[in-house]
């Protein structure tokens, strides 16, 4: 076979990776006593692909441990071993093993091979540990045994003897049982002998099934993987054995049995049993890109949409062609409806390609089930963790950043939130504790709701521990907001004692930062006893973002609309001085410093600040004046990096091209404020020189 | 671009034979040169990606004054120097000759797009490796690692620049870090 098959390798472990999340959660939806078949069967299903692509690329560690796994679920599936929790956990450990062996394959890293060699054992162990008044599964492990050996004993110079017989729909699935007895035919010397007694008579015949089987013997020192191979692509539509030519002595047999090479044994296994299963596997072969950076699995709808949507762009484009060219102007109301089509066609563009990047959040809760799991035993409480919203979408790299922030604040929820079945039950509460998330779409924003009917955050608690940081002055009142928010400020926590899941009082404060740095932020709500919420919000992508068009001097800027407070026209009275040079403003009982942008940009000029612009934005919950030459509309714009080609430069998150083709940069707020910073600084020392 | 830096040194040394023997010039690695005033300076022109009329760039406050701005180039950002700034000469007037030069800076493993505004273009000359000579230790006002060497064509000299280390630092050293 001259197919490059690193082009799917790629696809194989996306694939796998995706069915292993399969496995995973179908497992923590199983309950102890009650096999569920469906689920079992889907798990199953996954299992198996992994197991027939592990196969195809001859990862024969995956292979050997998939083949274990099989026939755990098989038994399961059968109503032949008990669903117990043990047996979850172990399959659970089972899919972790499989994944970090996939992982080291994809990055060419050596796994573990001892953790994968426990978990064998231990697998073969339950299977085992069942099978005792089990003759059906005794059976097949002693067949699949039988077959191992021969696939350790390649019996040199003997030769193999291969029975095939193709399922009748082989014809099906592109395959062509003449190609195969060639490709046999140019490892050696074949005799083949075909079995038509399953021919029915000329009437009764469906050309397009396959009825005919075939026994080959194959002379001549061939390997047995070899002869696999040439089968690989079959394997699933047929039954197969391939058994070596010279009887080898029970003697020899045994002691192979010990020496083989397992995987072998195991690979020759799985082409005996695979005719059992009604579902064939996919190969995980068919397309796909081997792209080998970041990619996005797009709904094939958002394809067709964009389709249609170019379609109509083209025809708006030679409608408009057809009018340039004959233009007069009797036709302009024509050219403006044209051009009105125009801009809804792009705009409507614009839409459905940033929707291609966007991700339902499901990517990001599919981590949760098996934490909370986990969690569960290691806390020893009850928690039914309830996921909404799943089909919420968002902007792929906003879900990659906001998966830690989430794990951080369900633990946090597990660890402080929800109390221990008892002290539940003590107090009235069912004993096992809710943990719901919701996700939803509000306003260009994405709200991500985390709610647990724990103990709360204790309101006194917290300010007591803010007053003993320093943070709250005496006597000062705070709203419940303001209370709630000291919960991420860096190394304040309410839990008195540290413990290995959560509670140093680090954590939070990264969290907020995360939510910042993409442009959202969180907040906290919480009755004690009752339970506490966290309802974060998001931008729904990080490429495009709404702002406010201002000029200063000749040029145009743009800031986030998000960080805008107000804007206003400076009244004389409410402009103050310190020092005789910095300048403070008046607004909403609070002085805020004015920062004069021409100064900070070095454009000429300056002069009296009555009656000009100034934009009030916030960072951070500092408050800051800006003082601009004059506001000019908003709109959306699309963040372009400055530092891809040059550097990144203090003050700007970025440019984006206007409508006219010219480039404006966007104010970064944080930044900006440095630079006044450092500039005020330079201005103190000179002072005090 | 390790390819085709290998591919050039491979036909250099397949023409080196052949350009000594001639002593002509149009072989050799290909440079397009452009004026500063009478001088004439050259770049590698595998480097050069674009050339466009010189118009209005967006200045970044708070950067070298050498650093004009940046420009939309089809819808990627790029920074522009101007290069008679960057040496420290005499300003002039932009006019309807005056050229903004793309080029591809190496820095690092980073590939960047930086845009040099010059009098005007000049020609394409080839030139091999041994007709550049090193540029005097003292006596220039332009870093020495600025240029990778001086050449004579056609009796005028042509400074060969050395766009990677001209501009690298421009873009940030360790800059890498996104």
């Amino acid at each position: 076979m001259s197919i490059d098959m690193n082009q799917f390798l790629q696809t194989f472990f996306e694939e796998s990776f995706e069915g292993l999340d399969d496995m995973e959660n179908g497992l923590l939806n199983m309950t102890a006593g009650e096999p569920d078949v469906e689920q079992l069967n889907d798990i199953f299903r996954a299992a198996h692909s992994i197991k027939g692509g592990a196969g195809t690329f001859g990862l024969t560690s995956v292979t050997d441990l998939t083949h274990k796994l099989e026939t755990l679920l098989d038994r399961l599936r059968e109503g032949e071993s008990e669903v117990t929790t043990d047996g979850i956990n172990l399959l659970l450990e089972s899919v972790d093993c499989l994944r970090s062996l996939l992982q080291a394959e994809r990055d060419g890293s050596e796994a573990d091979p001892e953790q994968a060699a426990d978990i064998t054992t231990r697998l073969a162990a339950m299977v085992d540990g069942d099978n005792g008044d089990d003759s059906a599964g005794a059976h097949e492990d002693a067949g699949s045994a039988d077959e191992g050996n021969g696939g350790g004993g390649s019996g040199p110079g003997g030769g193999w003897r291969i029975s095939f017989t193709p399922e009748p729909h082989l014809f099906m699935t592109g395959n062509d049982p003449l190609r195969l007895l060639e490709e046999l035919s140019e490892l050696g010397e074949i005799q083949v002998r075909c079995d038509s007694s399953s021919l029915p008579a000329l009437p009764d015949l469906d050309p397009e099934q396959c009825v005919l089987s075939w026994t080959i013997e194959l002379y001549g020192d061939v390997q047995r993987e070899a002869i696999e191979e040439v089968f690989e692509w079959v394997e699933d539509d047929c039954s197969l054995t391939i058994a070596p030519l010279e009887p080898v002595s029970g003697n020899t047999a045994a002691t192979e049995l010990e020496t083989a090479p397992e995987s072998q044994a195991a690979g020759a296994g799985e082409v005996a049993d695979e005719t059992q299963q009604q579902k064939p596997a996919q190969q995980s072969g068919g397309g796909g890109n081997a792209s080998t950076s970041s990619s996005i699995r797009v709904d094939t709808g958002k394809i067709d949409n964009l389709i249609d949507m170019v379609g109509e762009l083209v025809i708006t484009q030679s409608m408009l062609n057809e009018l340039g060219e004959n233009f007069t102007m009797d036709r302009l109301e024509k050219l403006q409806d044209g051009l009105a089509q125009l801009e809804r066609n792009t705009r409507e563009l614009q839409e459905n390609v940033m929707r291609i990047r966007m991700v339902p959040i499901s990517f990001a809760y599919s981590r949760l089930p098996r934490m909370v799991h986990d969690l569960m035993r290691q806390l020893g409480k009850k928690v039914d963790l309830q996921l909404n919203g799943e089909e919420t979408e968002l902007d792929k790299t906003v879900m990659e950043k906001i998966i830690d922030p989430l794990v951080h604040l369900v633990r946090n929820a597990m660890d402080h939130g929800i109390e221990p079945p008892e002290k539940r039950v003590e107090l009235g509460k069912p004993e096992t504790g809710t943990l719901e998330m919701n996700a939803y779409h509000k306003g260009g924003y994405i709200v991500i709701e985390i709610n647990d009917d724990g103990g709360g955050i204790s309101r006194d608690r917290l300010l007591n521990k803010a007053r003993d940081a320093g943070l709250v002055e005496n006597g000062a009142e705070l709203s419940d907001e303001q209370v709630f928010d000291f919960i991420f400020h860096p190394g304040l926590s309410t839990h008195d004692e540290a413990t290995d899941v959560s509670g140093r009082g680090v954590g939070m404060d990264v969290v907020k930062r995360n939510i910042k740095a993409l442009g959202g932020n969180i907040t906290v709500n919480s009755t004690p006893g009752k339970g506490t919420r966290f309802a974060i919000h998001l931008p729904l992508t990080l490429s495009i973002l709404d702002g406010q068009l201002f000029r200063v001097g000749d040029q145009v800027y743009v800031v986030p609309l998000i960080s805008i407070m107000e804007s206003l026209q400076m009244q004389g009275g409410k402009i103050k001085r310190m020092a005789g040079t910095s300048e403070l403003y008046e607004w909403r009982d609070d002085y805020i410093p004015i920062i004069r942008l021409r100064e900070l940009f070095n454009e000429a000029g300056g002069g009296d600040l009555e009656n000009e612009l100034m934009v009030v934005v916030e960072e951070d919950d500092r408050y800051v004046g800006l003082h601009v030459d004059e506001l000019l509309g908003q709109q959306q714009v699309v963040i372009k990096s400055l530092k891809s080609n040059y550097r990144p430069v203090t003050g700007f998150a970025g440019a984006t091209i206007l409508g006219n083709g010219t480039v404006a940069l966007i104010l970064d707020i944080a930044g900006l404020l440095e630079l006044a910073q450092a500039r005020d600084e330079v201005l103190t020392n000179g002072a005090n020189n | 671009m390790s390819e085709s830096a290998s591919d050039k040194t491979n036909s250099t040394a397949t023409t080196q034979q052949d350009a000594a023997l001639q002593g002509t010039v149009g072989d050799g690695d290909q440079y397009l040169t452009f004026t500063l005033g009478d001088e004439e300076y050259g770049v590698d022109i595998l480097r050069v990606q674009e050339i466009r009329a010189w118009d209005t760039a967006t200045p970044i406050p708070n950067t070298p004054p050498y650093v004009k701005g940046v420009i939309n180039m089809r819808g990627t950002i790029v920074p522009v120097v101007d290069l008679r700034e960057r040496f420290g000469m005499e300003t002039l007037e932009y006019t309807q000759f005056t050229v903004v030069v793309l080029v591809k800076v190496i820095h690092g493993d980073r590939e960047r797009i930086m845009g040099l505004i010059v009098d005007a273009l000049s020609e394409v000359y080839g030139i091999n490796e041994d007709q550049l000579r090193p540029p005097p230790e003292f006596g220039t006002v332009i870093r020495t690692d600025f240029i990778r060497g001086l050449a004579t064509m056609e009796d005028k000299m042509v400074i060969v620049l050395d766009v990677d280390s001209l501009l690298g630092e421009d873009a940030g050293v360790g800059g890498a870090s996104d």
